[in-house]
């Protein structure tokens, strides 16, 4: 049982690894790139615009959903938060909330 | 269409290396060895895709040609008019492209041969490639307009591709200007690069005549039959902030006035109506897809035949008609507004597209790219337009429910506009976090 936890970090690595390769969702990351005109690179704004970077992914999908209904008061973001699906909103929040 | 789906499945179900050549006629793929991208053009377009494409697929050898040293961005260049920002605080290096891309190349692109696949440039330099991208912008058709020579754009300046030339030139002229002269300008037929451009030109240099030489008055010529864009927000402010539809108003708006013809000696416009004096004459003339798309013969419209936009394929911007080479930006047959916007986000789609393509993988079924333009209204002021497209079955961007404009102007959306020019700029230029911009919104 002595070798079981080199074992299991080893495993872990190459498993993190496998999945790390999988996990990119290139679709999401290029959505993700779509905010950047107006959000910053990586969702990392300058000036007036509120960052995307880091955001918990809960309250980004909160957020998309009060832009979509009206009822988070917006300028611009009801008309990109209709543009997109639930499901699009969930792979947008796991995205920029993996950004540090 | 530039590839067929079924074939496209069938063959990349073999071998990852083979899909691609067999898809593509590339005989390069990342599964074998460094895939040659030569991009042509760094405005908007052609700077985003290049660093994004390096960024996501970093085997990809990209060589970008361009024959400026400097970035000169055309948004925010009215507001340069107005006197709220010089030259220097929309001007931007090169510096960090040049350090992505593997070669950076300062000359212009006068061949392209695209069975050999082979692109030459004016100092002789000679360049193989298995992508070839096109993000040349715009050709503007100066003759089009009779007595729009060489020497006459000497004096009357378009300022429709943003430079010392011309931007700078024209807020000379405009200074130079007495109080109590008129400044003729136009706007081309839809579609044209910018649409609410001429709009918020109008908007900038009644900024500044406001300010300076309250005196002075501004004709519009205007191709279109009608304000082509974010019509009831620029009527509105042309009200508020320039007294227009009374007798002091400093606008002259008039539609259905194409300009035909200039004279720099006697400082008139001609249009189909009537003769038009001006002491600063800014005439934009008609336009069409950037010439080097004609080099590669891919100037060409959904009928197959020569027009003046690209028609591509949305999912990866490639040609309709010529394997291997995609177009960007404002050269491209769609139903975007040409915008810097829409460059830089189509920039990053084609990318996605292209490093989808160079891994022997089918490129999203379902992309998304949206576009936003804000405009200037005063010098505290703006707003803006937005839309979503999706793509859809048939070779379609379809705009997407919910799109428009700002309720009305404000000043929440001028800083809002500022914050979107630097991010914009960072985006392309891949500016580093902690630069220094100058521009104001
Ligand atoms: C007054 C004005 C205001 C505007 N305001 C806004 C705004 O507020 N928001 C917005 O989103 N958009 C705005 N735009 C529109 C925006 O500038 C364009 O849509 C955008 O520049 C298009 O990008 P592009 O990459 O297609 O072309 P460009 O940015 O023009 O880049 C083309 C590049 O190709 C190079 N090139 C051309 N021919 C060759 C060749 N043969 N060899 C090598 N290189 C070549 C050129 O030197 C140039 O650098 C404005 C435009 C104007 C004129
Ligand atoms: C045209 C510029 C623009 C674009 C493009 C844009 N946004 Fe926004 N975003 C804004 C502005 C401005 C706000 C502030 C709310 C408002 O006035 O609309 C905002 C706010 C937000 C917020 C709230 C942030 C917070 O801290 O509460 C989220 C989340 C968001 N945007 C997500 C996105 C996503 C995801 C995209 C891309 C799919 C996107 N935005 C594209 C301009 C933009």
């Amino acid at each position: 049982m002595k070798k079981s936890l080199a074992f299991a970090l080893i495993a872990a690595g190459v498993l993190g690894a496998v999945a790390q390769a999988q996990a990119v969702d290139t679709r999401a990351r290029f959505m993700a790139a779509n905010c950047a005109y107006c959000h910053g690179p990586d969702g990392k704004s300058r000036g007036a615009i509120p960052s995307l970077a880091g955001l918990d992914k809960g309250y980004f999908v909160d957020q998309m959903k009060a832009f979509r209904d009206g009822s988070r008061p917006n300028t611009v973001m009801s008309k990109h938060a209709q543009g997109y699906t639930d499901a699009e909103y969930a792979a947008l929040g796991a995205w920029f909330a993996a950004i540090k | 269409m530039t590839f067929d789906r079924r074939e496209f499945l069938k063959i990349s179900a073999g071998a990852g290396a083979v899909a691609v050549a067999g898809l593509s006629g590339c005989a390069t793929s990342v599964a074998s060895a460094r895939p040659k991208v030569v991009v042509v053009g760094a405005g908007f377009g052609g700077s985003t895709f290049a660093r994004y494409l390096k960024m996501w697929e970093p085997k990809a050898e990209i060589t970008l040609i361009e024959p400026n040293d400097k970035f000169t961005s055309c948004p925010f260049s009215n507001t340069v008019l107005a006197g709220i920002n010089q030259m220097e605080d929309i001007t931007f290096g090169y510096d960090h492209i040049k350090k992505v891309v593997d070669a950076w190349v300062q000359d212009t692109v006068t061949a392209i041969d695209t069975t050999k696949r082979i692109v030459t440039t004016a100092g002789g330099k000679t360049f193989a490639y298995d992508r070839l991208v096109l993000a040349g912008g715009i050709e503007l058709l100066f003759d089009k307009v009779q007595g729009y020579t060489a020497e006459a754009q000497k004096t009357i300046k378009h300022a429709w591709k943003a430079g010392p030339d011309q931007t700078g030139v024209l807020r000379k002229q405009l200074e130079a200007m007495p109080d109590g002269g008129t400044f003729v300008m136009s706007v081309p037929m839809a579609p044209y690069r910018c649409p609410p451009g001429p709009y918020e030109r109008a908007c900038m240099v009644a900024t500044y005549f406001k300010k300076a030489k309250p005196k002075s008055k501004i004709i519009v010529l205007d191709g279109n039959p009608d304000i082509a864009s974010k019509k009831g927000l620029f009527l509105a402010a042309w009200k508020k902030h320039y007294g227009y539809g009374t007798d002091n108003s400093m606008i002259d708006y008039r539609p259905n006035n194409m300009p035909r013809a200039v004279d720099p000696v006697k400082m008139m416009v001609g249009t189909e109506f009537d003769d038009v004096k001006g002491d600063v004459i800014n005439v934009v003339p008609p336009m069409q897809a950037a010439s080097i798309c004609d080099l590669a013969g891919v100037r060409v419209g959904l009928d197959g035949k020569p027009g003046p936009w690209c028609a591509i394929d949305y999912r990866t911007f490639e040609s309709l008609t010529v394997k291997n080479v995609h177009i960007l930006g404002d050269s491209t047959l769609t139903n975007f507004p040409k915008s810097g916007s829409v460059a830089n986000n189509t920039g990053k789609m084609c990318a996605s597209a292209i490093a989808e393509l160079l891994n022997g993988r089918e490129p999203d079924a379902a992309p998304v790219v949206t576009n936003t333009c804000y405009s200037a209204s005063s010098p505290d002021t703006a707003f803006h337009v937005a839309t979503v497209f999706r793509y859809g079955e048939g070779n379609k961007m379809v705009a997407q429910k919910g799109g428009g404009v700002s309720k009305e102007e404000s000043e929440l959306e001028f800083a809002y506009m500022e914050s979107w020019a630097h991010n914009v700029w960072a985006d392309t230029l891949g500016l580093p976090a902690d630069y220094k911009f100058t521009a104001k919104g």
